[in-house]
């Protein structure tokens, strides 16, 4: 077939996959397990009663499957909903503030590598939608634009309460972002690259990141390592948390203080949008946190060779990569519901004087490691 | 890139830019010019320049312009919607971009003799670098490895002018410092 057919064909394949049939349903469902979870958390029962509504169609009985199809009637209710336009809005800002939010987050899940590779009609196609070599870089420039969208819901809002949302958020981003890439410039040291598929294989045939047991990981640098690189992971990890308003840096939309923050004057499906912008946006950050410290789709222990023989070899390597993913939503949504709400003034104390500073020594100490060893 | 795409975000980067200027409202003129600096980052992309393409986003719009919109916000400029353009601001903005047209086309015009050398293949490219780099690998896979390229020039043939752009910029953000606090004192 015409290569230039393949890729165009496979790339619309992949972008449908990925988004629609992969992460769509995780955000939906990162919102059920978000309330089973707190529920768990808090000694309550959850939202246990959604199944399939069959007394509805004149049966006897539902089928009660544990709230399973919860986030379905969620996003039901939101979508038949009456959409409210209040009077002293910014109509136009208004209206693309949600989709500002949303798209960006959808945006970056293109250079996340899903899994190695699988062959579909003798054509070895990589489970990445695009390959390109400045991987996370590109994460940052594209997850920036995001803050247009709640900068601009709160300024379009007219409400004192969502423009302070707003402008918190804002701040926030900014001050978060620094952080952000300064943590993960002592990962791209040990890489020497920034393409996000090479450095999950490297990390399959040398060890993950923060777990070197196999291939060429246990020399004494990539031990000496292990100190700076977990450092980095603490950074860029308590940063994504900012970075995507969650608990507990998520005073954009504290509610004891600002009613619902950015999103107040919003209703039915304009809001959802926010919800799911948010979420999509966990969701990358825990695949960036998954591809750089712990080894991507990589299944480990040295077995990533053998299953990449295999023809449908990629797909085992997608479900460790979801698994990982997964696993740290669930962390994510463990925190919201463990960790109080910070102050303002100590997040951004935080941000500037303690993590802004630990990232740039933490460069040097690489650097100097891997000086030193070499 | 296929020059549908190249006309499709030379047209986003040109109605962007045209928009900054005929918007009324400050905060629409400065969203039109973030939208003009994303048709320029997908035309840097086209041409291979991913690190470019990403740091004009990275910088311009996810950085200096959120700064922009954030001040034009807080301030609230509802005086700037009902004023009308001054005679010597229009001529200036009609003059200024003519000549640099001009000069364009003066400097397209004598480019036909660069377009005789042949260009490098990506292949024979890699025997330039040293067989251990990864820029001697991404060549040899027929990949242009844009990021390892620009930091090497940048750090070895121009490290210097970096170091200076580097103590400029810090000297800049501490006289901003202590500008701003002497009021406070």
């Amino acid at each position: 077939m015409d290569p230039f057919l393949v890729l165009v064909i496979s790339t619309a394949v992949k972008i449908f996959i990925f988004t629609f049939v992969l992460i769509l349903p995780i955000i939906a469902y990162s919102t059920y397990a978000e309330r089973r979870v707190s529920s768990i958390i808090q000694d309550r029962v959850g939202p246990n009663r959604v199944g399939i509504p069959l007394t509805l169609f004149g049966f006897k009985k539902d089928i009660p499957l544990s709230g399973l199809l919860q986030p379905l009637a969620d996003g039901l209710k939101n979508l038949l909903k009456e959409d409210l336009v209040p009077d002293h809005v910014r109509k136009f800002f208004f209206t693309i503030a949600p989709a500002l939010t949303a798209v960006p987050a959808f945006l970056t899940l293109c250079v996340i590598p899903f899994g190695s590779q699988i062959t579909v009609f003798g054509e070895s196609i990589k489970l990445v939608i695009a390959d390109i070599d400045a991987g996370p870089l590109f994460v940052f420039a594209i997850a920036s634009l995001s803050v247009y969208g709640i900068t601009f819901a709160g300024w379009a809002s007219n409400n004192k309460y969502s423009f302070l949302g707003g402008v918190r958020s804002c701040a926030q981003m900014i001050s978060y972002e620094i952080a952000l890439g300064l943590s993960v410039i002592p990962v791209l040291m040990v890489f020497g690259q920034l393409n996000l598929s090479d450095i999950v294989q490297h990390q399959a045939d040398n060890g993950w990141l923060l777990l070197p047991l196999w291939g060429e990981g246990l020399t004494t640098e990539r031990i000496l390592l292990l100190i700076p690189l977990f450092i980095s992971f603490v950074v860029f990890t308590t940063s994504i948390f900012a970075e995507t308003n969650r608990m507990p840096f998520d005073l954009p939309e504290c509610e004891t203080e600002l009613v619902g923050g950015y999103h107040t004057e919003y209703s039915s499906m304009k809001f959802a949008l926010f919800f799911l912008g948010e979420y999509a946006a966990m969701i990358v950050g825990s695949a960036l946190i998954v591809t750089l410290f712990f080894g991507g789709w990589s299944v480990g222990f040295g077995l990533d060779a053998a299953i990449s023989e295999m023809t449908f070899g990629g797909l085992i390597h997608l479900g460790a990569f979801l698994a990982k993913v997964i696993g740290f939503v669930i962390f994510f949504i463990w925190v919201r519901w463990t960790v109080p709400r910070f102050r303002y003034d100590q997040l951004m104390k935080l941000g500037w004087v303690v993590f802004f500073e630990l990232a740039l020594v933490n460069i040097f100490l690489t650097a100097g490691i891997m000086m030193l060893v070499n | 890139m296929p020059s549908p795409l190249f006309y499709i975000f030379a047209a986003i980067m040109l109605i962007g830019g045209t928009m900054v200027v005929f918007m009324r409202n400050p905060v629409s003129s400065a969203l039109s010019m973030v939208l003009s600096f994303l048709g320029l980052a997908a035309l840097f992309v086209g041409l291979d320049a991913y690190l470019i393409g990403i740091l004009q986003i990275l910088v311009y719009a996810g950085a200096i312009m959120v700064l922009f919109i954030f001040i034009i916000m807080l301030l609230d400029l509802k005086a700037e919607e009902n004023t009308s353009f001054r005679p010597a601001a229009l001529a200036a903005g009609i003059v200024i971009p003519l000549m640099l047209v001009f000069q364009l086309t003066g400097v397209i015009n004598n480019q036909d003799s660069l377009r005789d050398i042949p260009a490098l293949e990506l292949e024979q490219a890699a025997t330039n670098f040293d067989k251990n780099t990864m820029i001697h690998k991404r060549l040899k896979d027929g990949r242009l490895p844009d990021t390892h390229l620009l930091g090497k020039k940048l750090y070895t043939d121009y490290n210097f002018p970096l170091q200076m752009v580097a103590v400029l910029l810090l000297v800049a953000t501490i006289g901003c410092v202590s500008l701003s606090r002497k009021n406070s004192k």
